[in-house]
């Protein structure tokens, strides 16, 4: 008998839980999915705005963290119950994928309407990530196919009190990479740690490779090298893996550096453990939130060589799609253009301490963020390259440096041993 | 006399050398604890500047931020709900199965448990698209009916396994006692093999109580809707993507924390001589 | 009569059947069809490569099989570390001391923590560098400053130290379920043998041994499958892979599934492999403990 009521009451809650309530609404809703945990009341707050404006509802939902975030989009992009509004978070080839399917809209005509008015609102470099050039290696036709809402650069930073310290100019950071290493001996001497950065993430380490390959071999070489034009072996490929080894022997990097996660790196920095810190413009953000009084400014990785301009990584820093197969694509895009206007980027901005992507909204972001968006100049950024490295070469890369850190590998070793994956991707790909 | 002290002294070496074993183990696992909590009471700035393990200020407001976190009592609940009906799910049902794989003959029983066991060791980490997919199919996608079997069936391999590797242990006699009473093959096994099983259904309770309790990644993918969000998933909201606010995260654990720690305490007593030993020795 | 008797036996297994056929079987189908394609996890469209993903998996990933090794290394400190301590433990509290039921529930509280927080307090309590490094201290302390080392940047002591923070957070389950097994002895057993001249020793050896050799099997197989499948801490303790000294097999399938070229198949493959190699270790297991039977 008390079993009987039990499993009746069990049926009678799993009908009522069990159906999902469905509202009609008059006025359309605009679903958008994201993933900025950080933001999230910034843009509750601006969708209140936009709906006392337009009776428009704007719906942000928040899945964190990022990762689950990417594969919740991808699953429903599979089951092609994508929102109206989303973000891709992967590389270039991801978006290229997901415009090939069908789940993209192409958001060329909107943006070049009006005389390219929402176009150029934003800097180039940001925009450039969403973009597909003509004969782009993807196989899509040219056209935009996101939208910036901020940029973001990876720079270093510097401690300023810790350098005078040290007996150096607090507001002359080593520019060279020679007076770099210099200050690694007098670092160690000192008792201090010297660069920190999340390079347990191999994407870190991948980063500032990237930067010094830029500037030790140009833009092209290195292109011609993901192409296959040119081998990993190479001896200016060896010198951008001798930096690190470099790097390891003057001292100048952190005790423990190849297994930190770059929130470890983020307080060591603001708790004045660190002298350098290798982050990117979020950071701003943190060390704020963490120790309000640092001193510290921003400047470029310290040049290797002079032939070539030394690069960064730097462009959107999150971007949204409009879902090509919503019912209210227009007023997405509507939507997505008051986002990205001066005022909303100047608001998003100061709420939330990152760089605006539209361009008319630089005057009104404080200082040291400033400092970041003079990088931009010269930022780059793996999805503007128009090929893509395949992510085992890019693996093997990013070990092979954790490895010469550790002092395990020589950069000889490493460079033959990416040549070798290297090799044989392109001999798939071939096949294919 | 002398013989009598000697054992005593040495009985009272053994007891203090076992509690300084048992003292020194306690201690590694209560320090984590601790600092959880120590942390929770701090302010984001001192966190990681001040190790002490006593803070110089008790921030108790942290704990009254979490809660008025939006959503943060609902995805409460949301666990709460999910946890008990799969947990309770998964009992009878692999109760019943695991019984029927101990004591009862019928074709294809060696098969389906090697089945069951298999499932056991070949997690599928991929398998949360094709789930998504599933449920689609089945319209169950954003809905906690959809949840809570896609989470009874994870947790139904090991439990079945622990039961029946369990049931296998109970003498028989005590079943045909209950057959010659005239009891069905039900009642037999609700008022026999159960009650017997409390200390193994302890366990299958705790361990499947803790990985539901814990779980937010199948959760976060298939639900849409923020209203049937369970816990760890809001708890995720402090660990920012850029900045994560420590106190409030350790406060929101702890708070976590407390329900599983109460489950364990009301299953732990049924661990304890859940047995009368009369029965099984005869 | 026959028929009926087992039809009433099916119903037993049916829901467990049921549930299991829908949700797991037709996952690890699709999972399984998937390692024989080439798919990026977003078109529409898959490549048909056969074998080739397996075929690659065993001739040539050589990270791959480094990543079971270390899974392998973790499992073996797990199985004796770990389980030699929480049968200790429970075997201690097993006696009538005093405490037992405080010392029960704290043994727990490893298991019951997120992840999250023991990934943090430990590279806290380990790390030099951001944190405590009480362990280094407390050597320097008792006397022995040459033992001091960088546990968790060291690549020849990281993956020991993952393996033991692993055991603290796991050595309560064993510990849960060898009381279990131990309360299942009824202590009349132990009184006999004591009047009969038994010391301790040989109660254990004679008597709680046998007894709880099916118990030791079923702690054996699930550490073994919860020790395989461990990554979430190696996330939390060394942020990676440090360079494949900390590669397990769930962190290169879940790497080969973010990728962003079309390396899902090759993911599903991974997976089916290690589930394959996973079921033959626990059936010898398995075997093993029926033969001692």
């Amino acid at each position: 008998m008390l079993l009987r009521k039990v499993f009746v009451a069990v049926f009678l809650l799993f009908s009522v839980f069990g159906c999902s309530a469905q509202l009609l609404d008059s006025k359309p809703t605009i679903s958008i999915w994201h993933w900025m945990t950080d933001r999230d009341p910034a843009f509750q707050e601006l969708a209140k705005k936009y709906e006392t404006l337009t009776g428009i509802k704007i719906n942000f939902e928040l899945y964190a963290p990022s990762d689950v975030y990417k594969q919740k989009v991808r699953a429903a992009a599979q089951g092609v119950n994508l929102p109206d509004v989303f973000g891709i978070l992967g590389e270039k080839s991801d978006l290229a994928s997901f415009v090939k399917a069908g789940h993209v809209l192409d958001l060329t005509a909107n943006m070049e309407a009006n005389n390219n008015s929402w176009k150029n609102s934003f800097f180039s470099k940001a925009l450039a990530v969403n973009e597909f050039g003509p004969q782009n290696s993807y196989g899509i036709n040219q056209g935009i196919f996101g939208v910036p809402v901020d940029i973001m650069t990876i720079q270093m930073v510097y401690n300023k009190k810790l350098l005078a310290q040290l007996g150096l100019n607090p507001d002359r950071p080593p520019k060279t990479l020679p007076e770099f290493l210099d200050a690694g001996a007098k670092i160690q001497a000192a008792g201090m740690q010297g660069l920190v950065s999340g390079w347990g993430e191999l994407w870190m380490i991948d980063c500032l490779a990237n930067n010094y390959a830029f500037n030790i071999m140009g833009k092209d070489k290195v292109l011609a090298t993901i192409k296959g034009e040119v081998a990993y072996t190479d001896p200016d490929w060896i010198r951008v893996f001798a930096i690190f080894k470099q790097m390891k022997d003057s001292g100048i990097l952190a005790q423990g550096l190849v297994t930190m996660i770059n929130k470890s790196a983020e307080q060591l920095f603001a708790n004045e453990k660190a002298v350098f810190a290798f982050n990117g413009s979020w950071c701003v953000n943190v060390y704020k939130g963490m120790n309000v009084n640092l001193e510290y400014g921003a400047m470029l990785p310290p040049e290797a060589s002079e032939r070539f301009p030394m690069a960064i990584w730097g462009g959107a820093g999150s971007s949204f799609m409009v879902n090509a197969r919503s019912k209210h694509k227009e007023e997405a895009v509507k939507f997505l253009t008051w986002l990205t206007d001066e005022d909303q980027q100047a608001y998003l901005a100061s709420a939330t301490n990152n760089l605006p992507a539209n361009r008319n909204s630089l005057s009104k972001i404080p200082e040291k963020l400033a400092q970041f968006a003079r990088g931009m100049d010269y930022a780059t950024h793996p999805n503007v390259w128009g090929v893509s490295e395949s992510s085992l070469v890019v693996d093997a890369f990013g070990q092979g440096i954790q490895s010469i850190i550790i002092g395990e590998k020589t950069p000889e070793q490493v460079a033959a041993e990416v040549q070798k994956i290297k090799e044989r991707e392109l001999a798939r790909q071939r096949a294919r | 006399m002398q013989h009598a002290l000697y054992y005593k002294s040495k009985k009272f070496l053994t007891n203090a050398l076992i509690h300084l074993f048992l003292i020194s183990v306690a201690i590694t696992c209560l320090y984590p604890l601790f600092w959880m909590i120590i942390s929770s009471l701090k302010t984001q700035d001192f966190i990681f500047k001040d190790i002490s393990l006593i803070p110089h200020q008790f921030h108790f407001e942290n704990y009254a931020n979490v809660l008025r976190e939006n959503g943060f009592g609902r995805s409460f609940v949301n666990s709460v709900i999910y946890t008990s009906f799969s947990v309770f799910g998964i009992v009878i049902i692999a109760s019943l199965a695991g019984y029927a794989f101990s004591r009862l003959r019928f074709p294809g029983r060696i098969v389906l448990f090697y089945m069951f066991m298999a499932a056991m060791m070949i997690p599928i980490p991929a398998s949360i698209v094709p789930l998504y997919l599933l449920l689609n199919k089945l319209h169950l996608r954003d809905t906690p009916v959809g949840y809570i079997l896609c989470m009874i069936s994870v947790g139904l391999s090991v439990s079945i396994f622990l039961l029946k590797t369990f049931f296998d242990r109970i003498p028989r006699e005590l079943e045909d006692a209950g057959r010659i009473d005239g009891c069905s093959k039900i009642g037999i096994w609700w008022h026999v093999a159960l009650p017997l099983a409390k200390p193994v259904i302890a366990v299958v309770v705790v361990f499947n109580a803790l990985n539901v309790w814990n779980e937010y990644i199948l959760a976060l993918i298939i639900f849409d809707s923020r209203k049937f969000m369970p816990l760890q998933v809001v708890l995720q909201i402090f660990q920012g993507e850029f900045v994560t606010n420590y106190p409030l995260l350790m406060a929101g654990l702890t708070i976590a924390a407390l329900p599983i720690i109460i489950v364990y305490l009301l299953m732990q007593k049924y661990i304890i001589k859940g047995i009368t030993s009369g029965a099984i020795v005869g | 009569m026959k028929i009926r008797d087992t039809l009433e036996n099916y119903v037993f297994v049916l829901p467990a059947v049921v549930i299991f056929s829908i949700f797991y079987i037709i996952p690890f189908i699709w999972v399984f069809q998937l390692g024989l394609f080439e798919w990026d996890g977003i078109s529409f469209t898959k490549v048909f490569v056969g074998l080739a993903n397996y075929k690659e998996i065993f001739f040539l990933d050589h990270s791959w099989w480094q990543s079971i090794w270390n899974a392998g290394y973790i499992t073996l400190i797990a199985l004796t570390f770990q389980n030699i301590l929480a049968f200790m433990l429970a075997w201690a509290c097993d006696r009538e001391i005093r405490l037992k039921n405080f010392y029960r529930v704290i043994f727990f509280i490893p298991p019951v923590l997120s992840e999250v927080v023991v990934g943090m307090v430990w590279r806290f309590i380990i790390n030099d560098v951001e944190g405590a490094n009480m362990i280094n201290r407390m050597l320097a302390g008792a006397g022995f400053p040459n033992l001091m080392h960088h546990w968790l940047s060291d690549p020849k002591t990281v993956l020991t130290t993952v393996a033991i923070v692993h055991c603290w957070k796991g050595f309560g389950w064993g510990f849960l379920i060898f009381l279990a097994g131990l309360q299942t002895i009824p202590h009349q057993i132990y009184e006999s043998a004591r009047v009969d001249g038994a010391n301790a020793w040989q109660s254990l050896k004679k008597i709680t041994f046998p007894l709880m050799i099916p118990v030791m099997v079923l702690v054996g197989i699930l550490t073994v499958l919860g020790s395989m499948q461990a990554f979430a801490l190696i996330l939390g303790l060394v942020g990676g892979e440090f360079a494949g000294h900390t590669s397990v097999p769930v962190l290169r399938i879940l790497a080969a599934m973010r990728s962003s070229s079309p390396r899902f198949g090759y993911a599903c493959a991974q997976g089916i492999s290690f589930g394959m190699i996973l079921v033959v270790i626990s059936f010898i297991q398995y075997r093993f403990s029926r033969k001692g039977q």
